[in-house]
């Protein structure tokens, strides 16, 4: 057992830090904030988001918002999408990209206004993120805000989320589509509802000022008490979204893979007008067989594969796993993995069952010993709707 | 957090029950928690020689994996088959249920083992 050590600056606090030391969480510090880890047993947080409903602060996202006349062709030429071709109250999966193709973030991007956009980028990377949009949208006279201060971001996720936030709030949530965003009034508070998550079930994020953080918090807490609702901190949220197949910066994405390494070239749109950070790179990317593919595997044995163990085929080195954690909803370890492509087809997944009795030349290197995977179809998880 | 007087306790958050040739090592309520959800246990086998400081096992959860380490000499005797089966008991029940193994003592216990008082002192000092 080793203590971990803390070291560097204090950490950034969210708003609801007072909130989550009375429920007693254990906080951790991330991408240089303090954040609740987990509020009791990881696991329970996690089949309550399955199975009901949690609640989580997501604070710490960096909000960055662009305006002006130009703001939308700025956003298109600094990232891999296509922000002008929203509507307004319609958002976006997206990325920005180096211009050698590498990835620098996965950001969702709101447009809010027809001359105003939000762009949610990862804690970690929210300074780069800013930087650049400053940079890259400077030619097109865009101003670019950082303005993570002046939000709080609270995310109500599973199939209750719904049906408690509906008491909540006097917007018809049907009206509230996928993907799609709404100014609304939630527990007397003004908020940026949006119907966005990262963990495969049906929900909500609050964006709201600051000062209304803990009210609203408190507000959804006493909503979903007969409800099932849970607290659920960054320990569940990263199984719930592993599950669900979805990648995390610095695990799945990084500056060393483009879109197509990850499987999601499909986010890059070079049918847009006008040029854009990274278009040569990527259509280079685009023309050659992937690098390495992005796959899932399921253990046979109860031992974890964590980030950075090497995938192994009949004994051969033919990938490495980027994000590992035992999956509640299946019972067993899972991972997703960069392999070489032809081990991927040569292991294809289909008519195997995870776990199933056929022998295995999938092995994952767990601290020395070889344990047996199954490649299985991503997502593992699909919530039936 | 509860640190049971009756036990002793390693820098390495195992804790100790010694009843004659015998001891019973689990790891602390404080280290279950810092864990967090166990999901994993890999105790040393039946008839394992251990060595007291030098790791002997592995214990993982969501989120980490940690060595275990034996906190005397011995020879194992026995492994607690449930806690494999069902980890979570080394949560739910760190100092009953969750203990991990048994070791016959190879001479004394040795001298550093802490006292309920001194292991208090450590994880105060921790957290």
């Amino acid at each position: 057992m080793t203590q971990p050590d803390h070291t560097g600056d204090a950490p950034r606090q969210t708003p609801l830090l007072a909130v989550h030391r009375r429920l007693g969480a254990t906080l951790t510090e991330f991408a240089g904030w303090l954040m609740p880890l987990r509020y009791g047993s990881e696991t329970a947080e996690h089949l309550a988001v399955r199975t009901a409903a949690g609640l989580f602060d997501l604070s710490h996202m960096g909000e960055i918002v662009v305006t002006g006349p130009r703001a939308a062709e700025a956003l298109d030429y600094a990232l891999v999408g296509q922000p002008s071709a929203l509507k307004p109250g319609r958002a976006r999966y997206t990325m920005m990209c180096a211009p050698d193709g590498g990835v620098l973030d996965d950001l969702i991007v709101y447009r809010l206004a027809s001359e105003k956009f939000l762009v949610v980028a990862n804690a970690a990377n929210a300074a780069v993120v800013h930087g650049e949009l400053a940079g890259r949208a400077a030619g097109f006279g865009a101003e670019v805000a950082d303005r993570t201060d002046d939000y709080a971001l609270i995310a109500l996720q599973g199939p209750n989320a719904a049906g408690i936030l509906a008491t909540v709030t006097g917007t018809d949530l049907t009206g509230v589509k996928y993907y799609a965003s709404h100014d609304a009034v939630v527990c007397g508070r003004p908020v940026l509802l949006a119907r966005t998550g990262y963990t495969g079930e049906d929900g909500f994020e609050m964006f709201c000022g600051p000062q209304d953080a803990e009210p609203l918090w408190d507000g959804l807490t006493a909503a979903g008490a007969d409800r099932g609702l849970v607290p659920a901190g960054l320990a569940a949220r990263d199984t719930l979204r592993l599950e669900a197949g979805m990648p995390l910066y610095g695990n799945e994405l990084g500056p060393g893979m483009t879109p197509f390494d990850a499987g999601l070239g499909r986010v890059v749109k070079f049918d847009k007008p006008g040029d854009f950070v990274g278009r040569a790179a990527l259509t280079e990317a685009s023309r050659h067989p992937p690098r390495r593919v992005l796959a899932g595997l399921a253990c046979r044995s109860r031992r974890v594969p964590r980030h950075g163990y090497a995938v192994l085929w009949d004994g051969e080195a033919c990938g490495t796993v980027t994000s590992g954690a035992p999956s509640p909803t299946l019972g067993v370890p899972i991972a997703m993995a960069y392999l070489d492509p032809e081990v991927a087809a040569r292991a294809s997944p289909a008519g195997k069952t995870p776990g199933g009795q056929r022998e295995s030349k999938l092995t994952i290197d767990i601290r020395g010993r070889g344990e047996p995977a199954d490649l299985v179809t991503l997502p593992f998880y699909r919530r039936q709707s | 957090m509860t640190v049971p007087e009756e036990l002793q306790y390693t820098t390495e958050h195992e804790w100790v029950a010694i009843d004659g040739p015998v001891a019973t090592v689990g790891i602390t309520e404080h280290a279950a928690e810092a864990l967090g959800d166990v999901v994993y246990v890999s105790p040393p086998a039946a008839g394992a020689k251990v060595t007291a400081g030098e790791p002997c096992g592995e214990i993982e959860s969501t989120k980490s994996v940690s060595d275990l380490y034996s906190p005397v000499d011995g020879e194992v005797t026995e492994v607690n088959a449930d806690v494999e089966e069902d980890p979570g008991q080394v949560n739910t029940d760190p100092y009953g249920a969750g203990w991990l193994f048994k070791v016959r003592l190879d001479g004394d216990a040795p001298g550093d083992l802490l006292s309920a008082e001194q292991y208090s002192d450590l994880i105060k000092d921790a957290s």
